[in-house]
């Protein structure tokens, strides 16, 4: 039951903040009571993983592969314990952030509709399931996206629909063609009865479908188009929701689903994968350094770190796969630093645009440092998390002599770097054109602790790096011999 | 639209077609019907009284918001899931408290119980839903063409 | 029948891209609806097609054989409802960005990514 927990309590919370219609005082309190009772199961749930192994429940005592199952295993379990951290602290950024009009036609009800999505798709053992799920999480995004109704979001919010209905459709016919091959659904299941098929002309061409659809909803090149069009449109906590958790939910389906359900070794998609993971990481850097404005920035540096992820997962090693993993659990914590820290920045200085910014080092210099954190350990500066993550890929990558993948790492890493740098120079060190006085806005507790919570998390992140990354190449076992998992899953259900 | 036969029907079609909506979700237990298919129809019961009469009669004739209607129906299902977790410990496993099993296998009682909660909770869901969607996209129109006449 | 299945499958595809690269937002939904419905063809097949045979068991049985399998017919009926729920967005979408935007060509919609603009 405890497994349930994570998709209920969003649920339920998203029931009563809808009913709650009339007042946004009860609203705000409910949702952040709703986001802290997630939090307390995800610890739950995580701290049980850590001691016991992979857990799995099934729904109506059905026992798998034929009813509903969950599962969580350590990489499940820390994805949703992530969620929760950042639905805490997005829920109470956006008391600051949100206007009034946005809280009325349902933001808070949406965000926690996203919650039961995301944690649905990461605790999910089944395929079809993990579809449902994330139509579940598209069509609250679709809500979240649009209820500013500015222009400029109803523009990004179509780029945005249609990219990824084209997503939804091929993963619904990867399921099926999946379905029709092997029989089954549930993914410990498949696992067996895939097992030595890998290279059967149906099986490579499901699996291409769900590459297609994984890779659009994580904005894998060349298929990441809609997100630079519209995460920088809608509020600064629904961004920061964005960006922390929807990608990375593709980029979870992408390492469960090329592990335990397919086995990609010596298949055509290791080639692929890596051609496509040098690209993002590419085309994510020199996007970020060609945008002007701070959430745009922001934007191409998701992709760039997409290609990381995606690039352990190619090279496919345990340790390579505890870099994507290690690099994928950082990256929620400081992709949701950075646009929170953004939020503040646009509200400090009036604009995110560069030339219309800058000064805010002179004005807020405390506030300054906890935007740094989180830029500094995307652009991999030791000691913080990304540092440790983008050095176990790059270990990974050396393991097995690939040195152009070395290469590609680390110019990446670099060219990050410079873009952070790009973005220190022009809103924090820069004068703001309106002169010394123009940054008078007071900050809130609302918008600073949020921020400085997920800097003291990063920080904490890469100065006990030794124990999270041992964690990390749990993960990346447990990735790379899922005998566990299946065993949670078919054997020892009761 | 604004016709007399339409209006006048309506008014006799609304409380029809709610009545046959509950019998298909009743019947919905163990041959074809069930929740959706009778919220789907309860839906249509009060999309033809907003065509013949008009978006503020359908929303009188529906009474409550049909966000609030689609949100009990969501927690009811949720309810209906937990239920049987309490139960049993199966989250969705259903419990059925009024019904009693006889020495020889057979079952008598009333066959009602955490799944047809769950059921209800998809018909109010549908209803809502589909209601809050409709009403919507004909306010949305009517702004418009306000604004257009401006 | 699976033959059948197949180049219907094919044929919608082909019609659903060809109205997709339209580059109009209706005609591109018109031309994804195809695609999906393809899809659900796609599920459909894969459960092997039978004809006449409905996966009920007749009563006092408790096995029928050659019936068709009830599974796909499900996930179908799931992705129906879930596509048509995401096509009612969509065409509402298409509507408030048509009144927003002023276009309904997508080459012309650049509001959130300014110095992107396509001659028109």
């Amino acid at each position: 039951m405890l497994l349930f927990w994570p998709i209920v309590i969003p649920l339920l919370t998203a029931v009563l903040t809808l009913l709650a219609w009339r007042s946004t005082e009860m609203q705000r309190g409910i949702s952040l009571m709703g986001a802290l009772a997630l939090l307390l199961a995800a610890l739950a749930i995580f701290s049980q993983v850590v001691e016991t192994g992979p857990v799995s429940a099934q729904a109506g005592g059905w026992p798998a592969p034929f009813g509903i199952t969950l599962v969580a295993d350590l990489l499940s379990a820390i994805m949703v314990l992530l969620t929760a951290i950042v639905a805490v602290t997005v829920v109470i950024f956006s008391f600051s952030d949100v206007t009034v009009e946005e809280e009325h036609f349902g933001f808070h009800p949406l965000t926690h509709s996203l919650l039961t999505g995301i944690c649905g798709a990461f605790l999910t053992g089944d395929i079809f399931n993990m579809y449902v799920w994330f139509e579940v999480m598209l069509i609250a995004s679709f809500g979240l996206l649009v209820i500013g109704g500015g222009k400029t979001q109803f523009d990004g919010t179509v780029k945005y629909v249609g990219l990824n209905l084209i997503a939804t459709v091929a993963f619904i016919a990867g399921v099926g063609l999946l379905y029709g091959t092997a029989g089954a659904l549930n993914m410990a299941d498949l696992h067996g009865k895939l097992a030595g098929r890998s290279g059967e002309a149906v099986v490579l061409a499901s699996a291409a479908f769900l590459l297609f659809a994984f890779g659009s909803k994580a904005a894998l090149f060349p298929v990441y188009f809609w997100l630079p069009a519209s995460y920088h449109t809608p509020a600064f906590s629904t961004s920061a929701l964005f960006s922390a958790l929807l990608t990375k939910v593709g980029v979870y389906a992408m390492l469960r689903v090329f592990t335990l359900v397919y086995d990609i070794d010596g298949t055509v998609f290791v080639p692929i994968l890596i051609v496509l993971a040098v690209l993002t990481m590419f085309f994510g850097a020199m996007g970020a350094l060609s945008q002007n404005s701070l959430r745009r920035v922001l934007g191409y540096s998701i992709i760039a770190s997409i290609g990381f992820m995606v690039l352990g997962l190619a090279i496919g090693t345990p340790l390579a796969l505890a870099g994507a993993a290690f690099y994928l659990f950082q990256d929620v914590l400081v992709k949701t630093g950075l646009f929170l820290g953004a939020g503040v920045t646009a509200r400090l200085t009036g604009s995110e645009l560069f030339a219309r910014s800058g000064g805010v080092w002179r004005a807020r210099a405390g506030f300054s440092i906890l935007f740094l954190i989180p830029a500094l350990s995307l652009a991999g500066v030791p000691p913080f998390a990304g540092f440790w993550a983008k050095l176990l890929l790059v270990q990974a990558a050396l393991d097995t002599n690939a040195w152009f993948l070395t290469f590609a790492a680390l110019a990446t890493g670099f060219l990050l770097l410079y873009a952070m740098g790009r973005v220190w120079a022009a809103v924090f060190w820069s004068a703001h054109p309106g002169g010394e006085s123009a940054i008078t806005a007071p900050l809130g507790a609302t918008s600073l602790l949020p921020v400085a919570v997920i800097a003291i998390l990063v920080t904490y992140l890469g100065l006990s790096a030794g124990t999270f990354v041992d964690l990390a190449l749990r993960v990346g076992a447990e990735l790379t011999d899922p005998s566990a998992y299946v065993q949670t899953v078919l054997g020892g259900a009761p | 639209m604004n016709s007399l036969i339409l209006r006048t029907a309506s008014r006799l079609l609304l409380p029809l077609i709610l009545v046959l909506s509950v019998f298909v979700f009743w019947r919905g237990h163990n041959e074809p019907g069930g929740g959706f298919i009778g919220g789907l129809l309860a839906a249509i019961a009060f999309a033809l009284v907003e065509k013949a009469q008009g978006l503020e009669a359908a929303r009188k004739a529906l009474h409550f918001r049909p966000q609030s209607i689609a949100a009990v129906g969501l927690g009811c299902t949720v309810l209906g899931g937990l239920w049987g977790a309490f139960a049993y410990g199966y989250f969705l496993k259903g419990v059925w408290p009024l019904i009693e099993k006889l020495p020889d296998g057979s079952k008598t009682g009333l066959p009602f119980g955490s799944i047809m909660l769950f059921d209800f909770g998809v018909f109010l869901v549908v209803l809502g839903g589909v209601c809050g969607i409709l009403f919507a996209l004909e306010d949305v129109v009517a702004n418009e063409r306000d604004d257009k006449e401006d | 029948m699976e033959i059948m299945i197949a180049l219907l499958a094919g044929f919608l595809v082909a019609a659903g891209a060809y109205l997709m690269m339209s580059g109009k937002t209706l005609p591109y939904l018109f031309g994804l609806t195809m695609i999906s419905n393809a899809a659900n063809l796609i599920i459909f097949a894969s459960g092997r097609l039978t004809f006449g045979k409905p996966p009920l068991i007749p009563e006092g049985a408790h096995s029928i054989e050659g019936a068709s399998n009830a599974l796909p017919q499900a996930l179908i009926l799931t992705a129906i409802v879930i596509g048509f729920g995401l096509l009612v967005f969509a065409l509402a979408l298409a509507y408030r960005s048509y009144y927003v935007l002023g276009t309904t060509k997508m080459d012309h919609m650049n509001a959130s990514e300014p110095g992107t603009e396509v001659g028109s």
